[in-house]
């Protein structure tokens, strides 16, 4: 059996996007920029997919960028706004938990001129809210932060924050990296005061290499790759035709069914985290505070419908991985780490996670394909694996 | 402009009567080495080989091959001409140096050799002569017959050789002239250099690799079969086994105390190691520990692990320190990928304080806990091995 549990890292590509993809590549294959026939076929693609984005997200089509995906969504976000509005500010917040494509091009920022708040967060991986307010002067610029989090599915308020935010100074841009949200929540950021949205195609069965930002049309950014002057001179270089199609043929699908797919996750999830915390030395990461090991409904609708983070006591994750592989199961581990070089996790250091769970911790990352069955033979692997592994450690 | 190599060999020119074996060995080995870049054609020749390239053959890519093979002490692109005929030469070797030296302010030497005795010059002759029309030729070029810049050799035969670059060539004995060896490779950075050093000396390698898993993952492994197929870039085809060696590790684990884990490990994997080596016909075992690198190599633990052993264990960094075992590993590009951070099957359940000066009486004890199974387990590991064949 075959057991995919790693749909934060990626996911199959549907067959619709596939078929898509296929027709584009051998039959409509012109350039964008063409002038004949072809390329206005082309051309046609890309309109479409930009207009089925702006609905989902009631927004305008123009006021999606294609790009090569969520790193590079992330990077034009920030260095770009950044660089367009450096005379208004240059102050910007974010977290400690953030994905590195949003943190490393922070780190290019703060050296070259950018004043950078990393603020920390509470145990179970929320902002905490006012130390966040707390540090919005009148030079701050910009406020970044993920949606979802990636390693333990802590969902942060958004909207609220998004408000108090802008409620205490009115021009202060708002990036929300959502590429692990896109799909599992209505995002709508005009309503919600975001000016900057990421999304990737490749965590929501579209193709890798497929990704957009949206921008405000009132906000100002500069582009970071220069050229052509495609998409309006933000974003040169000729449009990924297929997989720009591929991704919005994979948000077309997202939103048929949703609310189904969405609570059939939920109960999935409840489902597991209910048995995997009956197994001894188990630890469940990232779930609001008032959660019991009854698992409430309640309490886990706070958090997303995919991720799961457990740490398993006494046995190494990269083991445990391997050892759920041979068995036809793939997860993730939540800190990659070898004995020569330990790499730990940025969130799980963030949440404070003890230093003996750190290489001791798996995510496992459902999809709408993700079944019951599935879920109670990985739970069955667990029981079976865990008593096994411990029994031979480093002493 | 070089249409043909002259290929130079130092020790196998030194062997008696059987000197033909190294010279075949090496004449087949550099063809190896050449037949995926082209149709070369390469022939043994008085002493030395010749390479005849073909046409758009890429010069650097060809130097860079002939760099691998063992036995090769020195690489000379040569202009090849056909006459022999006092004015054909001296036309050829001006015309050689004018086309080879835009910039001719330098000091020369020529040097001669012919095979042909009734050649109407002789070798001294041929040198000064040369030499003189050279002078004349090209006024800005100038004799220093004790430290030249350059060293025009012609060398006279039915045809004529010319050739100024002289390319040092990896030195050692072409690979098959010397018995075969079971290489113990296990991802780190001196296995491979130790593997390389025994090649060199003109021994053809087979290797073998102990996984682990779910302990040691698949990439664990794959980067072992990258590092096999560095080295068989100089060894040629080389077969890699993988023997899965999670169970017996654990059964020593359970049975055995902590601290002499990994030396007893060790003893079972050369045992396992020899096993296989028997099997391949090979004369010995060779691998990369260096005495006090860590403590499975202190003296003590060094005599703990060759106890077990019948065939010699070859040890060719014994001496090295690390960082002379990391230059070879950079000169022959296996550091970068021993440095991938995988575990390996050593490190994954490695003691705190393990032995470092076993005593090999208390270890066979410990050993005699694992009588009830270990054969049966080591007979396992060896119908289950993986053979993978690189290069």
């Amino acid at each position: 059996m075959e057991v995919y549990l790693d749909n934060s890292a990626t996911t199959k590509v549907s067959e619709s996007v596939r078929d898509c993809m296929m027709k584009i590549m051998y039959e409509d294959y012109g350039n964008p920029s063409s002038m004949h026939l072809m390329g206005v076929r082309a051309e046609n693609y890309i309109k479409e997919a930009a207009r089925i984005i702006a609905e989902t997200l009631k927004v305008e089509p123009k006021e999606i960028i294609f790009t090569s995906g969520g790193t590079e969504a992330n990077n034009l976000a920030l260095i770009g706004a950044a660089m367009a509005n450096k005379r208004r500010g240059k102050h910007i917040i974010s977290t400690r938990i953030e994905h590195p494509s949003v943190h490393q091009p922070l780190v290019f920022l703060e050296e070259n001129g950018f004043e950078i708040s990393f603020l920390p967060v509470d145990t179970t991986g929320k902002i905490i809210k006012e130390e966040l307010y707390k540090q919005v002067t009148e030079d701050t610029l910009l406020v970044s932060m993920m949606y979802v989090n990636n390693e333990i599915g802590v969902v942060q308020d958004v909207e609220e924050i998004v408000a108090e935010l802008k409620e205490r100074k009115k021009d202060i841009l708002i990036h929300v990296d959502a590429v692990q949200a896109f799909g599992k929540y209505r995002i709508y950021p005009k309503r919600m005061g975001i000016d900057l949205l990421t999304f990737s195609g490749h965590k929501i069965h579209g193709p890798k290499g497929s990704g957009a930002l949206y921008v405000n049309r009132n906000v100002r950014i500069s582009p970071i790759m220069f050229g052509g002057g495609h998409q309006r001179g933000l974003r040169s270089g000729t449009e990924n035709v297929p997989a720009i199609a591929g991704l919005g043929q994979a948000v077309l699908e997202l939103y048929t069914n949703f609310d189904d797919k969405i609570s059939k996750m939920y109960e999935l999830k409840q489902y597991f985290l209910r048995e995997v915390s009956s197994l001894p030395g188990v630890t469940i990461n990232g779930l609001p505070k008032e959660c019991t090991d009854q698992f409430e409904m309640e309490q886990i609708k706070k958090t997303a419908p995919h991720i799961m983070s457990v740490s398993f006591d006494g046995v190494r994750s990269e083991v445990l991985l391997h050892a759920l592989e041979d068995r036809g199961v793939y997860v993730s581990a939540g800190s990659a780490c070898s004995s020569h070089h330990p790499q730990p996790s940025v969130t799980l250091i963030a949440i404070g996670l003890p230093k003996n769970l750190m290489d001791s911790t798996l995510r496992f990352s459902m999809s709408d394909l993700t079944t019951l069955e599935d879920i109670q033979y990985t739970i069955a692997q667990l029981k079976e694996l865990l008593p096994m592994l411990r029994r031979y450690t480093r002493k | 402009m070089f249409k043909a190599f002259l290929i130079k060999y130092a020790e196998i020119g030194l062997k008696g009567k059987n000197r033909f074996v190294f010279e075949n060995a090496l004449r087949d080995r550099i063809q190896e080495a050449l037949n995926p870049l082209g149709e070369f054609l390469v022939s043994k020749e008085q002493g030395r080989l010749f390479i005849e390239c073909p046409k758009n053959y890429d010069y650097e890519e060809t130097v860079e091959a002939l760099g691998r093979v063992f036995g090769i002490s020195s690489i000379c692109p040569v202009v090849v001409l056909d006459s022999s005929q006092w004015e054909d030469l001296t036309q050829g070797v001006g015309d050689y140096v004018e086309k080879m030296y835009p910039d001719r302010h330098f000091t020369f030497k020529v040097e001669s050799k012919r095979a042909d005795k009734n050649y109407p010059r002789t070798t001294p002759e041929i040198c000064a002569d040369m030499g003189a029309y050279l002078l004349k030729r090209f006024p800005e070029m100038k004799v220093d017959v004790h430290n030249p810049e350059v060293r025009i050799t012609v060398e006279v035969r039915t045809k004529s050789y010319v050739y100024s670059i002289v390319i040092p060539g990896p030195g050692g004995m072409p690979v098959g002239t010397n018995g075969k060896a079971m290489l113990l490779l296990s991802g780190g950075i001196d296995s491979p250099v130790a593997g390389y050093m025994i090649a060199k000396r003109g021994v053809s390698m087979v290797a073998t690799y102990f996984h682990a898993p779910p302990y040691t993952s698949e990439r664990a492994k794959l980067k072992v079969v990258e590092l096999a197929e560095k080295i068989a870039k100089y060894t040629g085809k080389m077969k890699l086994f993988v023997v899965n060696f999670t169970d017996i590790q654990l059964y020593i684990y359970d049975q055995c105390p902590h601290e002499e884990l990994t030396i007893i490990m060790r003893r079972y994997m050369m045992k396992i190691a020899e096993k296989l080596a028997e099997e391949e016909g090979c004369l010995g075992l060779v691998t990369g520990e260096s005495i006090g690198q860590v403590a499975s190599q202190t003296m003590h633990s060094l005599a703990a692990t060759n106890e077990v052993c019948n065939l010699p264990v070859y040890r060719p960094l014994i001496a090295f320190d690390k960082k002379d075992i990391v230059e070879i590993a950079e000169k022959i590009d296996t550091f970068e990928t021993s440095i991938q951070p995988f575990e390996d099957c050593c490190t994954i359940f490695v003691a705190k304080h393990p032995v470092t000066k076993p005593n090999i009486k208390t270890i066979q004890k410990s050993e005699r806990k694992l009588e009830e199974k270990i054969d049966k387990m080591v007979e396992a590991a060896l119908n289950t091995v993986e053979t993978i064949v690189v290069g």
